[in-house]
């Protein structure tokens, strides 16, 4: 994030720019300055805030988020029809009578869809409702074919949960900060189909593939305070519902879309006027709406303006919400109990459950509950235990993708303990992966082949420079095995002692004066005799031995 | 005798919600047109299916009965459900439903639940995970006028409804 500074002075150069083509009748100079000074009190509270209660004056605004979360659940068919869920598929080639909402059709419940959005609400310490009841939300828009939604707004399937989320913040961004927020309610709710806009013939072009696939609506309340909050809540629902199978949780094909309310407000007071920024596909967008609308609600509010209710469009190019048009003023849904729809009623063990009824026509919380796999935050915590590893690196381990396979493949397979392992994991993988925009399963090393040097290391036949240069040489060419590049490049540990003393000695002669400075107390420089050393072996004496003998000639 | 109604988009009429719950029910229905050239007849039996938003309001606003809707009410509601009043007379009649209604506040409904539909005791059915419909694009999309390579074609955004005025400038020169 803008943790660093190269994000930082980039941010501040965009916020700039983006002040002066708003306001260009203010001067830039003035509120150049303004500006900094606003980010940066504003994005060092955001990360002081895990640390201590800021000790600024009572008057400063803060931002309040509150995040809607469409999760598209991840089953074979639609919520209420038995059309197919699937992506890119030819337009209107998926779609039903129903989803086309033909007369006569009627919805039919997905047994599938209830369950996820059960075993969802388990996971996140959620109130199951035994019973859950359908609404009818009116609106009228070419890709609603109905012109209504089936939703779930009086009596939704859960409510009442929490969902515990960590970032790495701290000075060095290396501590792991642990929030939490709370769900206010998940509701199963139908999609709407998919319109592109041609703007060139004053069309629109309607796809109704994705009409009336199931969604659970996440409602959370407002307890973050900015963008980096937001898209560390986001990122561990993406675990979380990923971990469970209810959701592929991928942002950028629209399986999990995030709508953000933002705010401001001075504490203790009540809440401002908040708008809704939409069009958000990814994590990290997210991160960059959230902040940039919280500013532009500050910039209004201190030239004397007030903030309007409205939903805006975020641009991810030029990182600016834009007001949407077509969504002016306050939408009354109309809401109507679902007339062709029973409450849906839910039991808590098979024994609860109306006698005589089959299996496949109740679900039982009992066997949900039974069936929920290992979260991202106990898998955390195992990696703690399991290899004695510290919280942020099996923060990050479980972050990201794929990451922890790797790094459980490479231990199994190697002598190097597990913290060795994951500072090579951590330090020269990751480096190397970030530099390049890799992502692990892309990695041109594998685990075995990273398993392979560290075995040589551990052997004792390079030592760790060596094997470092090693890692950097198989990155280039995958195809060959860290003994054979030892080989070629002649790279194996000098373990001649006599060939060691004697370059320790040559050293020595050729620098009385750093000679002198060691004698007289001054041990830092035997460092720099010890480099000129491995210079001379091109870093293939041991370093423990060098040192050794160094300290014995200069005492 | 029905009222003539030339709007292409489909209409909603708005039905009696039974209770103290404060739903407006909705049923599909269109209404064609049938006799142009019939006098203006506007059947109360209709409209007194109509209990919307303003009943609400109207308990809100004053509790005294009769209630008169307000103009900006009545503009939110042609605009929201795409219903015309067209006139005073539809707008007399409205009040006379709201009435009518009102008299259902004579029932002492305490402790008793509302009923969301005949359906309550009924067990939800659900359905299998398996594929079973779909796959039909053609079929489909013969009932459009007008597509563009398997597209459904609408026009841009919402049309938004003109204002008052304009509506009763358009159908100045109409026989209603």
């Amino acid at each position: 994030m803008a943790g660093s500074s190269a994000g930082m002075t980039a941010l501040l150069c965009n916020m700039n720019k983006q002040i002066a083509i708003f306001y260009p009748t203010i001067t830039y100079q003035r509120h150049n300055w303004c500006v900094i000074r606003r980010i940066c009190m504003f994005v060092s509270r955001c990360q002081s805030q895990a640390q201590t209660k800021p000790k600024s004056a009572p008057q400063e605004l803060v931002g309040v988020v509150g995040l809607e979360i469409h999760a598209q659940i991840h089953s074979n068919t639609k919520l209420f029809s038995g059309s197919r869920v699937g992506f890119q598929a030819p337009p209107n080639s998926l779609v039903s009578f129903f989803d086309a909402s033909l007369p006569g059709t009627l919805p039919v419940l997905n047994r599938r869809c209830v369950e996820a959005a059960v075993m969802t609400g388990l996971a996140l310490n959620c109130t199951i409702n035994r019973k859950s009841l359908f609404d009818r939300k009116h609106y009228f828009y070419a890709d609603l074919p109905a012109g209504y939604q089936i939703t779930q707004q009086r009596l939704p399937i859960a409510v009442d949960g929490t969902l515990t989320y960590s970032h790495l913040g701290g000075r060095k961004r290396n501590e792991v900060v642990t929030k939490s927020v709370r769900i206010k309610q998940i509701q199963l709710e139908q999609d709407s189909g998919k319109s592109l806009h041609n703007d060139y013939r004053n069309q629109t072009l309607i796809d109704l593939n994705r009409a009336g696939v199931g969604l659970m609506e996440l409602v959370m309340e407002p307890d973050m305070s900015c963008g980096e909050e937001a898209a560390a809540a986001v990122r561990e629902m993406q675990l979380i519902l990923q971990a469970l199978g209810t959701c592929q949780g991928n942002m950028a094909e629209g399986q999990l879309r995030v709508d953000a309310n933002v705010s401001i407000h001075r504490p203790g007071d009540h809440w401002g006027i908040r708008t809704e920024v939409k069009n958000i596909n990814s994590a990290r967008n997210l991160a960059r709406a959230i902040d940039y609308e919280i500013q532009r609600q500050m910039f209004v509010l201190e030239s004397g303006g007030t903030v309007q209710n409205e939903t805006r469009s975020f641009d991810g190019k030029t990182g600016h919400t834009i007001p949407m048009r077509d969504k002016e003023g306050l939408q009354d849904y109309r809401f109507m109990p679902e007339p062709n729809l029973p409450p849906l009623m839910v039991y808590e063990a098979c024994s609860t459950a109306p006698p005589g009824v089959a299996p496949s026509q109740v679900v039982v919380l009992e066997e949900v509950r039974e069936r929920l796999p290992e979260l991202p935050s106990v898998r955390r915590q195992r990696l703690v235990e399991t290899y004695g590893i510290l919280p942020e690196h099996s923060f990050t381990l479980v972050n990201e993708d794929g990451l922890m396979d790797y790094f459980e493949a490479v231990v199994r397979e190697t002598k190097a303990g597990p913290r060795k392992v994951i500072g090579w994991v951590m330090n020269e993988l990751q480096g190397l992966l970030h530099q390049q925009n890799l992502s692990v399963s892309q990695s041109p090393i594998s685990p075995q082949a990273l398993a392979q040097i560290l075995n040589l290391q551990e052997n004792g036949q390079i030592s760790s420079s060596i094997a470092k240069q090693v890692f950097q040489e198989l990155w280039k060419t995958p195809g060959k095995t860290a003994q054979q590049i030892v080989k070629e490049q002649d790279l194996g540990m000098v373990n001649d002692s006599t060939e060691i003393y004697r370059i320790c000695q040559k050293v020595v002669d050729s620098h009385p004066d750093q000679v002198q400075a060691i004698r007289s107390g001054n041990k830092k420089v035997l460092n720099k005799l010890m480099g000129l050393v491995q210079k001379e072996t091109k870093g293939r004496a041991d370093p423990v031995l060098v040192r050794a003998i160094l300290e014995q000639k200069t005492s | 005798m029905y009222v003539v109604v030339n709007y292409t988009r489909r209409l909603q009429t708005l039905a009696f919600n039974l209770g103290p719950s404060r739903y407006q029910g909705v049923t599909r229905a269109s209404i064609t047109s049938q006799d142009r050239k019939s006098k203006q007849n506007l059947s109360c039996f209709r409209w007194t299916h109509l209990i919307t938003l303003v009943h609400q309001y109207s308990t809100r606003i004053s509790n005294s009965k009769p209630c008169q809707v307000p103009v900006d009410l009545v503009d939110k509601l042609e605009r929201l459900a795409l219903v015309d009043f067209r006139n005073q007379e539809g707008l007399a009649c409205l009040e006379k439903a709201i009435r009518f209604a009102d008299q259902l506040h004579v029932v002492d409904t305490d402790g008793v639940d509302p009923m969301d539909s005949v359906l309550e005791e009924r067990a939800l059915y659900l359905r299998e995970d398996a594929v079973a419909e779909g796959d039909c694009a053609e079929e489909l999309l013969q009932l459009s006028k007008n597509t563009v390579e398997e597209y459904f074609v609408a026009p841009p955004g919402n049309i938004p409804l003109p204002k008052r005025e304009e509506r009763a400038a358009m159908f100045k020169h109409a026989e209603f």
